[in-house]
């Protein structure tokens, strides 16, 4: 199982979401039948999504471990978040 | 009148009926996500049993409702093509069945969708898209399997070869098919033909499949009500409860 039909990972659009979100995965032995199977499990055919689907093996991951080294700099030094800055009404969705 | 309502069971038999059969196949699908897929078509398939039955029991207006349609009429009543009624099965034969039912499917559909009856061309146009999601799913898995190792090439094959004479029947109009034509209620019988035997061919040569004869011959019944053994076990699973209780509500 595991060889001829390896793990990939669905990430969907809903219908007036913005950007694909992880849903979560399944087992497909390639890529067309992995969308054809996103389908039926993750969207129920709702119209107007997109799917993506990615091999679970050409994900890169960061490392729980490298934590700190990667996301803990930034957090006290308040000036780098763009926090100050007030926002014109007409932008949205940020 | 009778003529219309005569079709409309034709239609719904044949998906309830192919529902049922693949609904069996539910927690056995060769992969969980086959078996998704399977009982997905299978939904779809009973959501439009239920459109076709509502519009004839309304038609024929005897008080017969959808239920009484699916659970209380016996094989001779049932209109279903012979097809439909075949065991599942290997996994071959469940897709080799529902690829010839598809192909066919696919193109009366979409020709009902031009209808001269608005009702039944609106039913078409809901079942689109759906049979159209049928018809690719089925090609592709019948290339799958036709085109891959020597067993499953063998099996596809057989398949093929076995379901072969129960693919014609749908082609074969009688009186009631004619009179639908000739009110521009259903499409003809050889533009559908021409379109199913291009489909099927172009698949199997996809397939490295071997495409029996186009003029061999059919066997025929199932839309009179003269069916094959296989029915009247399907029936008696299906309808038990409804037998044993009548009328009870759930």
């Amino acid at each position: 199982m595991s060889k001829e039909w390896p793990l990939w990972e669905v990430f969907i659009r809903s219908q007036h979401g913005l950007a694909h979100k992880h849903v979560g995965s399944l087992h497909a032995p390639d890529a067309e039948m992995a969308v054809n199977n996103a389908r039926d499990v993750y969207t129920r055919r709702n119209e107007g999504v997109s799917i993506w689907v990615v091999r679970a093996a050409d994900i890169v991951a960061s490392s729980p471990g490298d934590k700190g080294a990667l996301f803990e700099p930034a957090n006290s030094k308040v000036y780098r978040h763009p926090t100050f800055f007030p926002m014109p009404a007409e932008v949205k969705n940020l | 009148m009778d003529t219309k309502v005569n079709y409309l069971l034709r239609l719904g038999d044949n998906a309830l009926i192919l529902s049922q059969q693949l609904s069996q196949l539910c927690g056995k699908g060769p992969a969980l996500e086959e078996d998704m897929a399977l009982t997905n078509v299978a939904l779809d398939l009973l959501g439009q049993t239920r459109l076709w039955y509502e519009y004839a029991a309304e038609l024929e207006g005897a008080g017969r409702d959808e239920d009484k349609l699916a659970y209380h009429r016996d094989a001779h009543d049932f209109k279903n093509c012979l097809l439909l009624e075949q065991p599942n099965g290997n996994y071959a034969d469940t897709m080799m069945r529902q690829f010839y039912f598809d192909t066919w499917h696919y193109f009366l559909i979409e020709g009902l969708t031009r209808s001269a009856d608005p009702r039944i061309a609106a039913i078409a146009e809901k079942s689109l898209k759906e049979v159209t999601y049928h018809l690719r799913r089925s090609g592709d898995l019948i290339v799958r399997l036709g085109d891959s190792t020597e067993l499953a090439h063998a099996r596809t094959q057989s398949a093929a070869d076995e379901l072969w004479m129960y693919s014609g029947e749908v082609f074969a109009y009688d009186a009631i098919d004619n009179a639908m034509v000739e009110e521009g209620i259903a499409p003809p019988a050889d533009e559908l033909r021409a379109h199913w035997l291009a489909h099927v061919a172009e698949i199997f040569a996809e397939a490295t499949l071997t495409m029996p004869a186009a003029d061999a011959w059919m066997q025929k019944g199932g839309k009179q009500g003269r069916h094959t053994e296989h029915l009247g076990y399907i029936l008696a699973e299906m309808q038990f409860l409804q037998r044993a209780y009548p009328g009870a509500e759930w």
